[in-house]
């Protein structure tokens, strides 16, 4: 194995993980299964490599930097998400999850369809702009940014939200309005995905976006564990390498890839993290509650022979 | 003493059945009332129309003299009326302090941008939300079990951090839905001097449903009791307790149960 080959690997998991951040602050942080992230990985897609293609190629694109392309990618997908939600996010539970699964299909039919953008043919003149150094840096700063919301009054609220919806109503706070900015925030880290992957790529075609790369983002969130950003770095790193290093079993890459993810869910049903995080405030978080838990365990036991004795 | 909630000809119904028939009461400013009634009369709904989660079907609700039907509950919870839930509602796997911390969310103000870049008023008024939090933690004697996971808190407790969550919110009127439910008489009894203390001490004006006879005839100045969604009696502990209908209400009519 030479360092190209992981370093590609390592490239795709990269662009894998900032789809996965945005889906970890919507299915894990606020309790919104989504199948149809991979319509605004599209989206993203779509719009980067219209921005960033140069106009001597076919399909034409604008030629302005690549910059531009990660905004406008991001953007497009956001703005589109808000038109989403507003129609979905009333609805409950798994009739939202529907909803945003038929929504990603219905996403890759229409660039199926248009044939200004390469129709099913897809587009092959995307620059190939998406390096190691640019992906790492985008990576670095969609962690970062996510880890403050969620410590944040805004990321409290939504996870309120998922732990109870009508008291967080009670508690004063807008649950749709909490649903929404966390669904446009996961559509824009999705979308801005997608950008880098056309780039990395370099050929784009609506079937990269089906349903499959959409179920394959929710497993990773919730294969790494809901709650969890560090669940979400780990989880996007071995799931995205382990296709790969599966290589050798050649037919039987899917099979034992399936298997693979089995066992881990049955072994840590509540994913690799489970809800902790890696950072030192984190693990502090995890000790003070499991010393928490010893101590109230301790005070009870003792008022029950307390009582006893009585 | 003027009202803070003033209910008028409150109506609901679900369907063809009335769950609420043209009930009208208030809530005096800084005053302990108890809405008392077999089960099904209608409590728990009057609560829900309260806090906005029911539309009313006709009738008024006055908050500080000013409409707040149709209001979305957390325009409400905004105003100062919050509440605790019969069946308890916590965020069950946060910790006590997250619970608390939470609920503070009102008394902060940062923007999305704020929080992302961790700029200087992000980091002051957190600071500020988390002294509040845990300030309200001690006076409610859960400071212990701050770390605690929610969940695993014992059953008192977690009612008890019910009300802290509700009181993060800065009320001005607290709703409280069968707080000694499941509780034995010596921690319903601490929870009666609670609630009086935490009156005098926010300045509350509190609405409590209860069936625990006990409670409600040593905390309330002033009680309402419902009977198949109608108001059947209203006035002192001393009134209701002689008033004939609530005796039928809850002990029937038999001659051996009016002796007893």
């Amino acid at each position: 194995m030479d360092w190209t080959y992981i370093q590609g690997i390592l490239m795709l998991a990269g662009i894998n993980l900032i789809a996965v951040l945005g889906l970890s602050l919507l299915t894990g942080f606020t309790g919104l299964f989504s199948f149809g992230h991979a319509g605004f990985m599209a989206i993203g897609a779509y719009v980067g490599a219209w921005i960033s293609a140069s106009p001597t190629s076919t399909p034409a694109g604008m030629g302005l930097p690549f910059i531009l392309a990660i905004v406008g990618g991001g953007a497009a997908a956001g703005v589109v998400s808000y038109f989403i939600g507003r129609i979905s996010l009333n609805l409950k539970g798994d009739y939202f999850c529907i909803a945003t699964l038929g929504f990603g299909e219905a996403i890759r039919l229409i660039f199926n369809n248009v044939n200004r953008f390469g129709g099913a043919r897809g587009w092959p003149g995307v620059p190939s702009n998406s390096t190691f150094l640019t992906i790492l840096i985008a990576d670095v700063v969609a962690v970062l940014f996510l880890a403050n919301l969620v410590k944040s009054r805004h990321g409290r609220n939504m996870i309120a939200v998922r732990e109870e919806e009508l008291a967080a109503q009670i508690a004063g706070i807008d649950v749709f309005r909490s649903k929404m900015t966390s669904l446009v925030i996961s559509a824009v880290y999705a979308g801005v995905a997608g950008v880098f992957f056309a780039h990395y790529m370099t050929f784009i075609q609506p079937k990269m976006f089906s349903l499959t790369k959409s179920t394959e983002l929710t497993i990773i969130v919730i294969f790494g564990g809901l709650g969890s950003i560090s669940g979400s770095v780990l989880g996007a790193l071995v799931l995205t390498a382990l296709p790969e290093i599966l290589r050798a079993f050649e037919i039987w890459r899917l099979v034992f890839y399936g298997a693979a993810v089995i066992l881990i869910m049955v072994s840590r049903p509540k994913g690799l993290m489970g809800g902790l995080e890696l950072t030192p405030s984190g693990i502090r978080k995890w000790t003070a509650e499991r010393n928490a838990l010893r101590q109230a365990k301790a005070t009870l036991l003792a008022e029950d022979s307390g009582r006893k004795e009585d | 003493m003027a009202a803070i909630l003033q209910i008028r000809d409150l109506t609901k119904q679900f369907g063809g059945l009335t769950a609420v028939d043209a009930v009208s009461f208030g809530v005096p400013e800084g005053g302990i009332v108890g809405l008392i009634g077999p089960n099904g009369a209608g409590k728990t709904t009057i609560f829900n129309l309260i806090t906005g989660i029911y539309k009313p079907t006709s009738g008024s609700i006055e908050y500080r003299s000013k409409s707040i039907v149709g209001l979305q509950p957390f325009r409400i919870a905004d105003m100062g009326i919050t509440r605790t839930f019969q069946n308890i509602r916590l965020f069950k796997n946060l910790s006590v302090f997250d619970n608390v911390l939470t609920a503070c969310h009102l008394s902060a103000n940062y923007s999305f941008a704020e929080a992302i870049l961790r700029l200087p008023r992000f980091r002051a008024q957190e600071k500020r939300l988390m002294a509040k939090a845990e300030e309200l933690l001690s006076i409610m004697n859960l400071l212990d079990y701050r770390d605690l996971i929610a969940n695993n808190l014992p059953y008192g407790l977690q009612r008890r951090l019910e009300i802290v969550r509700a009181l993060a919110l800065d009320p001005s009127l607290l709703l409280l839905d069968e707080p000694a439910a499941g509780m034995n008489p010596d921690e319903t009894e601490q929870l009666m001097r609670l609630i009086v203390r935490i009156r005098d001490d926010f300045g509350l004006s509190v609405l409590v449903i209860e069936h625990h006879m006990d409670l409600i005839m040593g905390v309330c100045e002033h009680i309402v009791v419902l009977n198949f969604g109608e108001k059947i009696a209203e006035g002192s502990a001393d009134e209701v307790s002689k008033n004939a209908q609530v005796i039928e209400a809850y002990l029937g009519t038999s001659e051996e149960a009016a002796d007893a």
